[in-house]
């Protein structure tokens, strides 16, 4: 045994637990912890609620020939259902599924949105209380987290991101279609803006989400043998900072694309034209 | 000079309350600077760790108003004054006595990953690294270890019987910087998802909320990780894929005992 060995002190026994200090309370926090989860809590339960209401309508979500418009809501869209009013629909189509279309299309932008980074958060905090914020303690004795079943389901988070591209798609297909205006040739309407303006926020939602962030360059080691990956993830990345903001914003403005088709198909408003 | 009652906690592992402290405030002060002025007026035997007073040996770890703080950061003039400062140990490790905590939780997590282990090195027996490989990993390399982020993770937080089997956000860092390391051999995404929790986080973020170091812990860390254990556990077509290739992940015990060989040991930083 050297002398250095020789001097050293006993190894101290390493504690994984053991008795806490500090007040059994549920938080020491002053500050108004409770705001943020019900903001979004009342938010998203406003959204879920719209949504279910316009997906069962399966009425006035397209604008058509006879208003000189080719306006789809994004609910809708791409109309595959055997319901789905002239013009609103492709040559595909579900021939056997006769309930409203959004039922079936709807599936893909809610699995991108429960299974997203974000969201989870967002609903983990507001919902499940797990946490309701930090320091705050969490409202169930015994926690899991996403290893079980059904919460180890969230790391298919990837397929539909891929499907939700091809929505994306679909959706900018629709956005183009809407420049065309039947009987008048090709115009720019306020509803085109919006359609416009819904596909490009969907867009950027989907690019900076952190499956994408993954798939681009995030899995890759070395850098400087994939400059491609590389600078895709770079492009990535700065979008990725910014995926709460779009989510919330991409969003409300997909719930008010559908209201404003809404209400012109039904009549309640007209599509003003801008040239 | 402003005046504030800061109410500490007093106790140790048998039990403990909080006592108050009237005390005075003076402009640009921080709460390490008022703790220790309690100390040296009020209370010489308050217990408190500390060591460079500039945020980076990351020892003053507290809990200021019921969140994880570093108080030798945290202006007094940044607080609510009108009614008590409250400062409580960190709430997640051993209390040893009044503000001081037994972290070697996190050491223990530390011991238990596995190190880096390059490959072979070049020609001319060195290793060579291009710039942008280099600064990826960078971020974390910044972490002070005040373990705040283990302080505020409600998975060991709120739940003790997690410790066993959860390595938390300041080790799944170290993880990242390895897991993404160009020269690293090791591949440790099933220890991660099997033995270290990786799917306990559900990613509520309070973790990055408190870093004094503003790390994107789980924007950059435990979310790439999460994605990197989908492609070697849950993605089918990254299966196929593997197979086809033939790539072969390491298991748990084989990346868990990677260290213990003696040559990997030797090249290991």
């Amino acid at each position: 045994m050297s002398t250095q060995e020789g001097i050293r002190p006993a190894p101290v026994p390493l504690v994984l637990g053991g008795a806490r200090g500090g007040p059994k309370v549920r938080t020491l926090r002053k500050d108004s912890w409770k705001r943020s989860p019900l903001i979004t809590q009342g938010y998203l339960l406003l959204f879920v609620i719209y949504a279910t209401w316009a997906a069962f309508q399966n009425s006035n979500y397209y604008v058509g020939a006879s208003s000189h418009r080719d306006l789809i809501s994004p609910f809708y869209s791409p109309c595959i259902g055997a319901s789905c009013v002239a013009g609103s629909r492709g040559s595909f189509y579900l021939h056997w599924w006769t309930y409203s279309p959004a039922l079936v299309i709807l599936i893909i932008p809610l699995g991108f949105r429960v299974t997203c980074y974000y969201y989870r958060k967002a609903y983990y905090r507001s919902f499940w209380h797990s946490p309701q914020a930090c320091g705050v303690t969490d409202g169930h004795k015994k926690y899991t987290g996403e290893t079980r079943f059904p919460l180890i389901i969230q790391n298919i988070h990837r397929y539909f991101f891929v499907l939700g591209v091809l929505l994306n798609i679909m959706l900018t297909i629709d956005a183009v279609m809407a420049f065309r205006m039947p009987g008048e040739g090709i115009g720019f309407s306020v509803g085109t803006l919006v359609l416009c303006l819904n596909a490009i926020l969907l867009w950027l939602y989907s690019i900076s989400c952190h499956a994408c962030r993954h798939l681009c360059g995030g899995h890759v080691n070395e850098f400087s043998k994939h400059p491609v990956r590389h600078g895709l993830w770079k492009i990535v990345t700065p979008l990725n900072a910014k995926h709460m903001q779009l989510a919330w914003v991409s969003l409300t403005f997909v719930a008010l694309t559908d209201l404003y088709v809404r209400l012109v198909a039904s009549g309640v408003i007209t599509d003003p034209k801008i040239f | 000079m402003a005046k504030v009652v800061m109410r500490i906690w007093r106790g140790d592992s048998e039990g403990g309350e909080f006592q108050d402290f009237p005390t005075e405030v003076s402009e640009g002060e921080v709460v390490l600077d008022v703790v220790h002025r309690i100390q040296a007026e009020a209370a010489p035997d308050l217990a408190c760790r500390w060591n460079c007073k500039a945020g980076k040996c990351g020892s003053c770890s507290a809990e200021i108003n019921g969140l994880p703080h570093l108080m030798c950061m945290t202006r007094m003039d940044t607080l609510p004054t009108e009614e008590p400062v409250v400062i409580a140990p960190m709430k997640t490790f051993p209390i040893i006595r009044d503000l001081v905590t037994d972290v070697s939780f996190n050491y223990e997590m530390a011991r238990r990953l596995p190190p880096f282990a390059p490959k072979a090195p070049g020609p001319d027996g060195t290793y060579r690294m291009q710039q942008i490989d280099v600064e990826r990993g960078q971020e974390f390399r910044k972490c002070i270890e005040c373990f705040m982020c283990q302080d505020i993770c409600h998975v060991i937080r709120d739940h003790e019987e997690n410790k066993e089997h959860y390595a938390g956000p300041r080790l799944f860092i170290r993880y990242m910087e390895l897991e993404s390391h160009p020269l690293d051999t090791n591949d440790r995404r099933e220890l991660l998802r099997q033995e270290m929790g990786l799917g306990y986080c559900n990613i509520t973020k309070c973790c990055t909320e408190v870093c004094p170091e503003h790390i994107k812990i789980t924007d950059n860390a435990i979310i790439p990780l999460k994605e990197r254990v989908v492609d070697a556990s849950y993605d089918p077509i990254a299966w196929l894929g593997r197979k086809i290739l033939r790539r072969t992940k390491k298991s748990p015990e084989e990346a868990a005992n990677y260290r213990r060989d003696p040559q990997v040991a030797g090249s290991a930083k």
